[in-house]
């Protein structure tokens, strides 16, 4: 059985990060979408450290017979992977983006460069009046 | 009239930018250069433009692929008929380009590429290393896409109106000939190989070290078979191109 001690360490942690998160969303720091997995993260975690006979079960499901809070390590590790894995693909869209814009940008300066040269070869061409 | 447009890509090319514009506005005046300046810190824009080219700046470095794909994406915008590139370095010579072109204008290509080793001509022994590299992609690319490619990073390449809307809308980034090359299978376009003379740096050397080309030569096999992998909206098999 889960020493009381740890599961109730692990569920002020798990309820300390979901108020951080819920905080970070009130105050506009993180976006919901960005922070859902956090929170995802912090419920499942805040569940297994109060459910304890539900922490045991699923350990005996594991084949973890000596120490159940291993559990609480393995999800916690496992959510933690899934948001860096989260992050990888949005740091890739960002990426795709940033070029699109850059491109963008510099056709833009491009065409921009060519109207003004045209603009300028015609008020050149005629006497300002 | 058929618009011709020469994307060239350059990044910190100064010292050899304006004679690569130069002679492909002498060899051809018809022909509209555009140099897109990958955030080069020296005077390529500059160099460039003096030369005659229209010069699109990048205001960072994107890397190889993209600022190709900009150039591409220019002349897309700019409705022109075909498209060639050539690297801003001098190594490639605007006088074999009728070479690129001819299978274009006898329809037989949609993208042609030039080739340093198809057997008609020799006189290019890259160094063991390389040749390794080359070899190694040159009969991979050859088994996926079932048809003989000999030089998988040739950056000399002609391509008609259907080359140039995909790859203004899709290219890939490091060494992209490679991948390139799958691309255009997937998307059921013709790809020919010239054979053409390529000619020495002039100017710098290569950037390309043993280790870098270890971890490109994995990257890049990589890529290219998820690429194999990818779905693309394509026509499918029995429609007539």
């Amino acid at each position: 059985m889960t020493p009381v001690r740890i599961s109730i360490a692990a569920a002020i942690g798990s309820l300390l990060l979901i108020l951080i998160v819920l905080e970070l969303i009130r105050g506009r720091r993180l976006k919901e979408r960005y922070a859902l997995l956090w929170i995802v993260t912090g419920v499942v975690l805040l569940v297994l450290s109060a459910w304890r006979s539900g922490l045991n079960t699923i350990a005996g499901w594991l084949g973890v017979s000596g120490y159940p809070p291993a559990i609480l390590f393995a999800a916690a590790i496992m959510f933690v992977i899934a948001v860096l894995l989260h992050y990888s693909t949005v740091l890739s869209r960002l990426t795709d983006d940033n070029v699109l814009l850059a491109q963008e940008v510099a056709l833009l300066r491009a065409r921009l460069d060519a109207l003004e040269q045209a603009a300028g070869a015609e008020t050149t061409a005629r006497p300002a009046g | 009239m058929t618009r011709v447009a020469a994307v060239v890509p350059a990044f910190e090319e100064e010292a050899a930018i304006g004679a690569v514009v130069a002679e492909i506005v002498a060899f051809d005046p018809s022909i509209d250069v555009v140099v897109v300046d990958d955030g080069s810190s020296d005077g390529t824009a500059a160099a460039a433009a003096a030369a005659g080219a229209t010069v699109v700046r990048l205001p960072f470095n994107l890397g190889i692929g993209a600022a190709v794909q900009t150039g591409f994406r220019w002349a897309l915008e700019r409705d022109y008929d075909l498209a060639v590139r050539l690297d801003g370095d001098g190594q490639h010579d605007p006088a074999e380009l009728p070479k690129l072109l001819a299978p274009i204008e006898r329809d037989e290509a949609d993208v042609v590429t030039g080739s340093r080793f198809r057997e008609e001509e020799d006189g290019y022994r890259p160094p063991l290393g390389r040749r390794v590299g080359i070899t190694w992609f040159a009969r991979l690319v050859s088994l996926l896409s079932g048809q003989r490619v000999t030089d998988t990073t040739s950056g000399f390449q002609a391509l008609n109106r259907s080359g140039i809307e995909l790859f203004a809308r899709d290219y890939p980034s490091d060494y992209p000939e490679v991948e390139a090359t799958v691309l255009l299978l997937k998307h059921r376009l013709r790809l020919v190989e010239v054979p053409v003379r390529m000619r020495e740096r002039e100017h710098g050397s290569s950037s390309i070290t043993f280790l870098r080309s270890v971890y490109y030569a994995i990257k890049v096999t990589l890529a290219l078979f998820i690429a194999m992998g990818r779905r693309y909206a394509v026509p499918s098999e029995g429609v007539e191109r």
